[in-house]
């Protein structure tokens, strides 16, 4: 447990130090206040378009963070051979991995706390008393970090045992794939035999359904988010993320460092 | 055993007790999204030239997407029997502006934005506007402007227009003389059933669309059965001069020898007669409730 | 019963890695390799690059996995993390992470061992005086020479008070006055009680620092022992240093030395000694220095590598 938050504050420091995330976020602000301008060009629907843009921003730069930072977390240490020294420490390899990716999770935190700020602020400049119904965009946003984390798993996971490049690849892959994932049990108008239909079913259900958390539609209108969704889409990230996560600790923990 | 293969069973066992949680959490998940699901029904990205932008160099690609997405949205909304389809049009709006080549959106479009709902989203004049534009960058098909007839016939009730858009399309090389023979019937006799019948025969026959094949089955049925009570009611009428009187029901007329056995409409239900005299639909066939509601329709068009 | 625990015990420790276009070929990077460090004993163990050195070092410390063969650090198989609480690591070239200070960096490895904070502060401290490190202590990594990080290196892997000392080339990348104060330190551990694994291409280093030495060529282990035990003592010849000024043509012994400005320095057979002197006496020549010819570590390594390169080629032809 010690040796996990050792690894995991440390991750954070490195993030934090590293001066690409300030860019990110200062990108991400910049979007706010561009949203800002939009929302006073189309009238109307001013709280719309800074609700939705900002948490697409959100959504965006954070996935960006995660597939890139998630997937440099392990093979940063191997290329550059930090982590030789550090295994020679009385520390498990499993131990390793999960500190990284509670640093990085931590990290991812902040920074989308950072912007849900702006967020607020660029809504609050806009329309000057904030509404009880504005709360829910932090559902909206603790969703997204809920979806954020699930891809820094699965980040870690492929960078344990295949390139840094193939491994964004292969990440990034998942995640467009997995956004579809619910739409292929709903798929419509296509013949198919009953064997490959069956194994689209399947392979909809392995892959991580990434629609579960998606509740911008219904926050950008400022309408509520029922909890059943919340504690579900909460439950399903921890049970996908535990699986990746042990998949990780059991090939990083055979694998031969260079 | 040794201890690494023991490891390997207890890693592939929990690896499978967790894709199973995994499975029947998201099977939860999916019943409350269904509900959720069409009050976010709405597009981000509304405008056409705005994506064509965006689209850059992939705009064909994107239009197909868009195609996709509008099957993937009437299915559906018909799978959730929900009517509400006002989506379908801003749908194909951008699947068409992205690619003006994309005939199957035109032919689609066509027929459910124009169908009454609930088959379709009752929008004749964005079906008109679709085909307009289909029609200016694909001069050469002249099976928009079988569709454009349709339209114009079916649902705009415009038989003038109809015979036109019939004529224009028949003219082009290519095209089915079955194109001029509905110009001058619709030209000659407006609406009537038999050029429904034809009409509905053709898109039955040529489409390669699953939906659109199963629309027209559905509306083939409807004026076979108009068919069939305009021929009861003209036995009737016959039955009427020889005896007399109205008959109260079908099997008078069977038994005076004007039809052999029982009529059966398309989905198997025996006609019955009607309190007017009138041949109707059996209550328990589900072509009576339409049926229903076009006469309905009917008599409030001729009340305007 | 009754010997005394091995530091580390090594046996029949073999490594394999997939080799060529399919991964179909293995190359052997250590064969059957059987041997042990004592307590309290330095050790180097010598070899040209990619004999199996490293690959040794890195399989005891568990970063890579053996394909064969068991080894044991202080009676505890190398399978045991915890027992890396006593042992200490410096890897070849090290890197670390360049945003933090030195500092940082060692309060980061010293974590993972269990000292109290203030335990942890005096160790790190004294550690960085240790090493030269002191007046760099707050400036990150990234700044620092090759040399600044060999010792920063060093100081991580020493500052628990490590039992058993493990470094790879840790003499690499350093000045002479680095290398001496590398050495400083190991002897210092060696006070210490210390048991000290190192690996070296230097042979100078391990003559004077190793109480045994172990060879590696090929992934093989040539030959282990003291580095005295491994050459013949076989006294092979004597050399004669000696200064002549002007230039006698009648001293047959100068056309065997070899001349720098007025110095010669010849080499004859034990046998012919004191004849040579006489000669050299007579000419007027001034003696400075008469030395045994004894073998060195670096023939001794040099035929080694030699008859390896022989056989490897030898086994290339023949496999043809």
């Amino acid at each position: 447990m010690r040796n996990i938050q050792t690894v995991a504050a440390n991750t954070f420091r490195e993030a934090v130090r590293d001066r690409v995330l300030y860019n990110l976020v200062f990108f991400a602000l910049l979007m706010m206040g561009a949203a800002i301008l939009v929302g006073q060009i189309s009238i109307g629907i001013e709280e719309n378009v800074i609700v939705s843009l900002g948490l697409t921003a959100i959504s965006v730069i954070g996935i960006f963070i995660a597939v890139f930072l998630g997937v440099a977390l392990v093979s940063k240490e191997m290329d550059k051979r930090t982590l030789y020294a550090l295994l020679a420490k009385p520390v498990k390899r499993w131990e390793f991995l999960l500190g990284k990716f509670f640093g990085l999770v931590m990290t991812l935190t902040v920074n989308t706390a950072a912007m849900a700020a702006g967020l607020y602020i660029a809504l609050w400049t806009v329309k000057h008393p904030l509404l009880k119904s504005d709360a829910f965009i932090l559902v909206a946003v603790y969703l997204i970090l809920l979806k954020l984390a699930l891809i820094v798993a699965l980040a870690l996971l492929f960078s344990c045992f295949t390139t840094p490049f193939l491994a964004i690849l292969f990440t990034a892959g998942i995640y467009v794939a997995g956004l579809f994932a619910a739409d292929l049990r709903t798929i419509h108008g296509v013949d198919l035999d009953p064997g490959a239909l069956w194994l689209m079913r399947g392979v909809s259900y392995l892959l991580p359904n990434f629609q579960n958390f998606d509740v911008m539609g219904a926050v950008v209108h400022g309408r509520g988010v029922p909890a059943a969704i919340v504690w579900q889409a909460t439950l399903y990230a921890l049970l996908y993320i535990a699986i990746v996560l042990t998949g990780a600790a059991a090939i990083f923990s055979r694998r031969n460092l260079k | 055993m040794n201890r690494r293969s023991i490891h390997g069973v207890i890693l592939s066992a929990a690896l499978l007790a967790g894709f199973a949680c995994v499975w029947k959490l998201q099977k939860r998940v999916d019943t409350e999204r269904a509900a959720l699901r069409f009050e976010s029904d709405e597009l981000t990205l509304r405008s056409p030239a705005v994506l064509k932008i965006l689209s850059l160099e992939y705009a064909p690609l994107m239009g197909a997407i868009y195609w996709t997405r509008a099957v993937q949205y009437f299915g559906g909304k018909h799978f959730a029997h929900d009517q509400n389809l006002d989506q379908l049009w801003p749908l194909l709006d951008i699947a068409t502006t992205l690619d003006p080549n994309l005939l199957i959106a035109y032919r689609f479009g066509a027929m459910f934005l124009s169908d009454a709902p609930p088959r379709g989203a009752g929008e004749p004049d964005h079906a008109v506007k679709l085909l307009q534009r289909g029609i200016k960058a694909n001069p050469e098909q002249w099976r928009l402007y079988q569709d454009l007839g349709n339209v114009y016939y079916f649902d705009k009730r415009d038989y003038l227009k109809a015979s036109q858009a019939f004529e224009t399309g028949g003219k082009l090389p290519g095209a089915l003389q079955f194109m001029m023979i509905m110009a001058a019937k619709i030209a000659a006799e407006g609406e009537s059933l038999e050029t429904s019948f034809a009409l509905w025969l053709d898109v039955y026959q040529t489409t390669k669309n699953a939906d659109m094949r199963k629309n027209a089955e559905e509306h083939l049925r409807l004026v076979k059965m108009e068919m069939d009570l305009r021929t009861l009611d003209q036995i009737a009428d016959v039955y009427e001069q020889q005896t007399k009187q109205r008959a109260t029901r079908i099997n008078d007329l069977a038994q005076a020898g004007l039809v052999s056995g029982q009529m059966l409409d398309p989905n198997g239900f025996p006609y019955v007669m009607g309190e007017l005299g009138k041949a109707e639909p059996n209550p328990k066939s589900p072509l009576r409730e339409e049926w229903l509601k076009e006469k309905k329709q009917r008599s409030n068009e001729v009340k305007k | 019963m009754g010997m005394p625990q091995a530091a580390i015990e090594i046996e029949n420790l073999s490594k394999e890695y997939p080799h060529g276009f399919l991964h179909l070929k293995k190359k052997k990077s250590l064969e059957d390799l059987t041997m042990r460090v004592e307590d309290g004993e330095v050790f180097g163990f010598l070899g040209p690059n990619g004999a199996g050195k490293s690959t040794t070092i890195k399989l005891l410390m568990r970063l890579i996995f053996p394909t064969a063969g068991t080894a044991r650090i202080l009676g505890k198989s190398i399978d045991d993390v915890s027992m890396h609480g006593s042992i200490g690591y410096l890897p070849e070239q090290p890197y670390f992470y360049d945003y933090l200070t030195a500092y940082e960096v060692l309060d980061y490895f010293a974590r993972f061992h269990r000292l109290t904070a203030s335990d942890r502060r005096a160790r790190i401290e004294g550690m960085l005086k240790k090493v030269g490190l002191d007046t760099a202590k707050r400036i990150q990594l990234r700044k620092y020479s090759k040399g600044m990080l060999q010792r920063v290196g060093l100081a991580q892997a020493i500052l628990h008070s490590p039992q058993v000392v493990v470094l790879d080339e840790p003499m690499s990348g350093l000045d002479p006055l680095g290398r001496r104060e590398v050495r400083d330190i190991i002897l210092e551990l060696k006070r210490e009680g210390r048991t000290v694994l190192f690996s070296t291409h230097v042979l100078s280093d391990a003559e004077m620092l190793c109480d045994r030495v172990g060879v590696i060529v090929g992934g093989k282990l040539r030959g282990i022992g003291a580095p005295g035990e491994l050459v013949d003592m076989k006294v092979q010849g004597m050399e004669i240093l000696f200064e002549l000024s002007g230039a006698p043509g009648n001293l047959p012994l100068l056309a065997k030395a070899t001349r720098t400005g007025e110095r010669y320095r010849v080499q004859l057979p034990e046998t012919e000694l004191y004849a040579a002197l006489d000669a050299l006496r007579a000419a007027g020549a001034r003696i400075l220095s008469v030395t045994q010819m004894k073998p060195t570590l670096e023939e001794y390594f040099m035929n080694l590598v030699e008859a390896d390169r022989a056989q490897a080629s030898a086994v290339e032809v023949s496999g043809k």
